[in-house]
């Protein structure tokens, strides 16, 4: 009585059996197990259903048409067309900041105030680029002419915090329109992959503290100050985003600190460049 | 078009499909599958024969990883919203029941079960795309049957440890 065909079965087993993978001498073994001790039948007629379930819901978008934007070759082509982009990313960063807006506008209340607006805005950008891929942001961290660009359009003197005591480093930035005039979004990197941007245009709002607002996905802490809104998008961490902001804020509206070695570049103003 | 590519465009449905039901959610699913085409594309110099799907399923794995890590930090224990469902319209009470089993598993899980189950890969495949071990697969694909079946028989999994 001591073969194969009466030694137990261990769950392993069962699941290898369920997906097809047992191998075949060992068929006839595990099918007279399961015929002679009904819990395990009973769970791998569980296992067998969800996995029917699952195929029911999700099996039919394979047959869907394929949307015009996963085309591989239109991909191929907007790929290749990576070198001649200097007007085309001006184009692109207006069409898709305008769907931010957009977005945005869809999500926040009947008649938002402008404050309201304003994160929502930035909580748009923050949702669309962080996702990016390629293109998360418009110019390197490591370009010089990074700040005074963005300062020039957005008409302050930006500085993009240094944020390495949270482990996050500056990415870079890119220019959007926001709704009372152009916007900096400044986007930073964890070495989880992990997401985080500062967003700063004009605001003629009274001065505000530190407030926290979340949408289902992302949390933001913004401030107002000197005619200028900040917000500051990452995961829904209210702590964390709150010490964030504090740190950023304390760099961008006191005069700098100290600045570590690794933060000189970032809090050089080049206003004169 | 070369072969590359056409291998590539071959395995774009089955993508969409994986992808959605990793998000389960329409758009999110196809911005990842067109981040990963982006970055197979981009990345065609380092891809050195051998199967054009694993690889693929391997780059969208990742980009989901990394699209998970950047959100909440708390993602078994959200309570489910009946806006999560977007597309699971009419009374198909059992693809949302499903559907809101798969969002309570932890996401190496997840990924594990849709790939066998969903997507057909063998258990080798699996661990190439997760870069774990194969055992790592089992107990992944066994916990997350426990998961599913504690939750379809009405438990509230997150109150109890399971194996």
């Amino acid at each position: 009585m001591v073969d194969d065909h009466n030694s137990p079965v261990a769950d392993d087993e069962l699941h290898v059996y369920v997906d097809g993978e047992l191998p075949a001498d060992r068929l006839a073994a595990v099918e007279s197990w399961l015929s002679s001790h009904p819990e395990d039948a009973a769970l791998v007629a569980a296992w067998r259903a969800q996995a029917e379930a699952i195929r029911a819901r999700y099996g039919s978008v394979a047959n869907e048409p394929v949307p015009n934007r996963l085309a591989l070759k239109k991909i191929m082509r907007s790929n290749r067309s990576w070198g001649a982009v200097a007007a085309a990313a001006a184009v692109l960063a207006f069409v898709i900041g305008g769907a931010a807006g957009w977005l945005a506008r869809g999500a926040s209340a009947a008649a938002p105030s402008e404050v309201s607006m304003f994160t929502a805005e930035a909580l748009g950008a923050h949702r669309l680029y962080i996702g990016e891929v390629r293109h998360p942001i418009e110019v390197k961290a490591e370009e010089n002419h990074l700040l005074p660009w963005l300062s020039r359009r957005v008409g302050t003197t930006l500085r993009a915090p240094d944020l390495g005591g949270f482990g996050l480093k500056l990415l870079g930035g890119r220019l959007l329109p926001g709704i009372r005039g152009p916007a900096a979004l400044f986007m930073y990197e964890g070495g989880s992959g992990e997401r985080f941007t500062i967003y700063c245009s004009r605001l003629d709002e009274t001065r505000t503290s530190f407030r926290y607002d979340a949408n289902s996905n992302f949390g933001a802490v913004h401030w107002i100050e000197g005619g200028y809104g900040w917000v500051v998008s990452g995961p829904q961490d209210k702590a964390r985003l709150k010490s964030i902001a504090g740190v950023a804020y304390d760099q961008i509206e006191n005069r700098p600190p100290a600045p570590t070695r690794s933060s000189v570049d970032q809090l050089i103003s080049r206003r004169g460049s | 078009m070369s072969t590359f590519h056409q291998d590539i465009e071959a395995v774009i449905p089955a993508l969409r499909r994986y992808a959605r039901a990793l998000t389960r959610d329409a758009e999110t699913a196809d911005d990842l599958v067109q981040d990963t085409l982006v970055r197979a594309l981009r990345s065609e110099h380092l891809f050195h024969g051998g199967d054009v799907r694993s690889w693929l399923y391997t780059i969208l794995t990742n980009l989901n990883r990394n699209r998970l890590r950047s959100l909440a930090r708390r993602p078994t224990l959200m309570p489910i919203e009946d806006n999560d469902a977007p597309d699971a319209a009419g009374p198909e009470a059992g693809g949302r029941d499903i559907e809101r089993a798969l969002a309570l598993l932890v996401d190496e899980q997840r990924t594990a079960l849709l790939l066998v189950v969903l997507e057909g890969l063998t258990y080798r495949e699996v661990a190439e795309v997760q870069g774990v071990p194969i055992g790592t697969v089992m107990s992944r694909l066994a916990r997350a049957r426990v998961q599913i079946k504690t939750y379809l028989d009405g438990e509230r999994p997150a109150l109890r440890r399971v194996k």
